[in-house]
């Protein structure tokens, strides 16, 4: 099995205010716009190299977003920055009259997505947010594993025509993807090749997988990890190709059961290529505070649970 | 410039759209609409400088967005007549496969429109959004907006005119259909305005104050003058009072026509109070 290494833990948030710090730099139609988390989305080195382009809204959100579309009207790129749950569920019609109906070419970033945000707790741990952004037509729904992808997504986003919601997070995670990858939007990574049972992750649960993946090789099991880093438009090819032949999957990701990711793998598998499917992901369920590692552990979202999901979904075949 | 006469005229043949537009399909909004007749026909033949040859992007010309969207057949009647698309179009207004959607919408590809509208309070923002890329791009052409007096009720206007004031939004002309009336009866009964003059001064907005909103010769005076004030680091309001329903005796005074259209007998009443001008569609 590929082994990946782990090139030191860092936050996937700071891929993002790289790979914006460079946009700043090589396109001057990026515009960034902040609803006062300039730090916390490390838009810091935009804003200090770039001041003319970088709009401190305040803690006004739906403005944030509406001011955002109006940009885009003139040629600009707007990138909006603050927490997945005020970047989703509190500006949801604003997102969907003035930025997803209106065609409108609004690059909404969302960091501290997810339990993994920790302390805080549930009011700011959303976990319906892919659902949220999924329902919309013509949104592109991106959750990155790692700071070298969201990096380079945040880079591959600015080159696409239309709206887009990137999720990334706040904890250190294991960053072990390509540093000078190419991100396609829409094209899954196959990240092992395996026989027994499909992983299909997304986001901070992709390296769970990984770590899953090794363990379940040394029990006698090999199994396929897929990295799903763009949730909409979903890469169907390449989940069926793995589950025709592993005939069965775990789903992963840090997001409720209901409108994640694993939903999206259950219809195309339900339309096309019916097979058994465990899914990893809250169980309709509020977060709490915490730290992130043991909130993992609790809700059942780490390569513990999927070694137990994937040992499951291979006794269904 | 176009004469007073001719804008008379226009107005004229608008109100006749507003009345039939809605009153073929039994639904949609004529009593803001007909509120707004004029102060749409003085913009779009009047003020704005643009381009019918429609472009998203709108570089190099003036901006208009309306945000309360619901009074879609005034928007659509004066794009038409001002040759954005063919008059009559406007016979699909509400219909299936219709580029003329309930509410305004880019999704359609309806020329001269640049959003979507009708969740209220979102407009302001947008025409903010807008104004800063006109600032981006060192384009010195203007952006307007039209809002309703109840929308005011929805808090995300508040962020937006805090915002523009205190960041100096100096390329926006917002106008606000001051007509204290709303769905449910008078924006006094339903929810207080308060003194929108102290308010939006208070967010440091330039404030003018047009008492007669349905005047062609004022609404133009209002408009040259709020465009006087633009430049001067501080958004400009214009507190436009209209008259919902007017031009039609009996939908003027009341709230009852903000959503309800006419039927056969009182479209024939109101037509021939607005007699054909420019050619129905």
């Amino acid at each position: 099995m590929k082994i990946y290494k782990n090139t030191g833990n860092i936050d996937t948030r700071s891929g993002f205010g790289a790979g914006l710090a460079e946009l700043g730099k090589t396109n001057p139609n990026v515009v960034a716009l902040c609803a006062d988390l300039t730090g916390s989305l490390k838009m810091d080195e935009f804003k200090d190299n770039h001041p003319e382009r970088f709009f401190q809204i305040g803690i006004a959100e739906a403005n944030m977003i509406c001011i955002a579309a109006g940009m885009t009207i003139g040629g600009k790129i707007p990138f909006t920055g603050t927490f997945a749950n005020f970047s989703t569920g509190r500006v949801y019609d604003q997102i969907r009259q003035s930025v997803a109906y209106s065609g409108k070419n609004v690059k909404i970033c969302a960091s501290h997505a997810g339990l993994t945000l920790g302390e805080d707790g549930a009011t700011h741990q959303i976990l319906e947010d892919l659902g949220l952004m999924k329902m919309l037509p013509g949104m592109t729904v991106i959750n990155t594993c790692d700071y070298n992808q969201t990096k380079a997504a945040t880079l591959a986003i600015a080159e696409y025509e239309g709206p887009v919601y990137l999720r990334f997070g706040r904890p250190k995670v294991a960053n072990f993807t390509p540093e000078d990858q190419k991100f396609e939007i829409g094209k899954a990574v196959h990240l092992t090749e395996g026989n027994d049972v499909t992983i299909i992750a997304t986001g901070h649960l992709v390296w769970e997988a990984l770590e899953a993946a090794k363990i379940l090789e040394e029990k006698g099991i090999s199994a396929e990890v897929i990295n799903i880093h763009t949730i909409k438009p979903l890469d169907e090819t390449a989940i069926l190709k793995s589950i025709r032949k592993t005939k069965c999957v775990v789903t992963a990701e840090e997001h409720n059961f209901l409108g994640g990711l694993g939903e999206s793998v259950a219809r195309t598998l339900t339309l096309n290529y019916p097979a058994p499917q465990e899914f990893v992901a809250t169980n309709d369920t509020f977060g709490e505070s915490g730290e992130p590692l043991m909130l993992l552990d609790k809700y059942g979202l780490n390569a513990k649970a999927i070694i137990e999901k994937a040992e499951a979904v291979i006794l269904r075949k | 410039m176009s004469t007073t006469q001719h804008l008379q005229d226009f107005v004229t043949q608008v109100r006749r759209d507003i009345l039939r537009q809605v009153h073929q399909v039994n639904s949609g909004h004529p009593g803001g609409s007909l509120g707004c007749a004029e102060y749409f026909s003085v913009l779009y033949q009047d003020v704005m400088e643009y381009s019918v040859d429609f472009d998203m992007d709108g570089k190099n010309e003036d901006l208009f967005f309306l945000s309360n969207g619901h009074i879609s057949p005034v928007f659509y009647s004066v794009l038409s007549r001002s040759g954005f698309f063919p008059v009559k179009e406007l016979n699909t207004f509400r219909k299936m496969d219709s580029r003329l959607q309930g509410h305004p919408t880019t999704h359609e590809g309806l020329p001269g429109i640049r959003i979507a509208s009708g969740s209220l309070g979102q407009g302001m923002s947008v025409a903010i959004g807008a104004a800063q890329t006109k600032k981006l791009n060192k384009d010195t052409h203007l952006i307007y907006s039209l809002h309703g007096d109840g929308e005011l009720q929805e808090g995300q206007n508040w962020e937006a005119i805090l915002y523009a004031g205190s960041k100096g939004v100096d390329n926006l002309i917002a106008t606000i259909d001051y007509n204290k009336k709303q769905i449910d009866g008078a924006t006094d009964d339903v929810l207080p305005l308060g003194n929108l003059k102290k308010k939006f001064e208070a967010f440091d907005w330039k404030v003018i104050e047009l008492k007669a909103g349905n005047d062609i010769t004022a609404i133009k005076e209002a408009l040259e003058k709020a465009k006087g004030l633009t430049g001067k680091k501080q958004p400009v309001v214009i507190l436009m009072e209209t008259e919902m329903g007017n031009g039609v005796d009996f939908m003027m005074g009341t709230h009852a026509w903000h959503g309800k259209a006419p039927n056969d007998e009182q479209l024939e009443k109101a037509l021939s109070q607005n007699l054909e001008t420019l050619g129905d569609y």
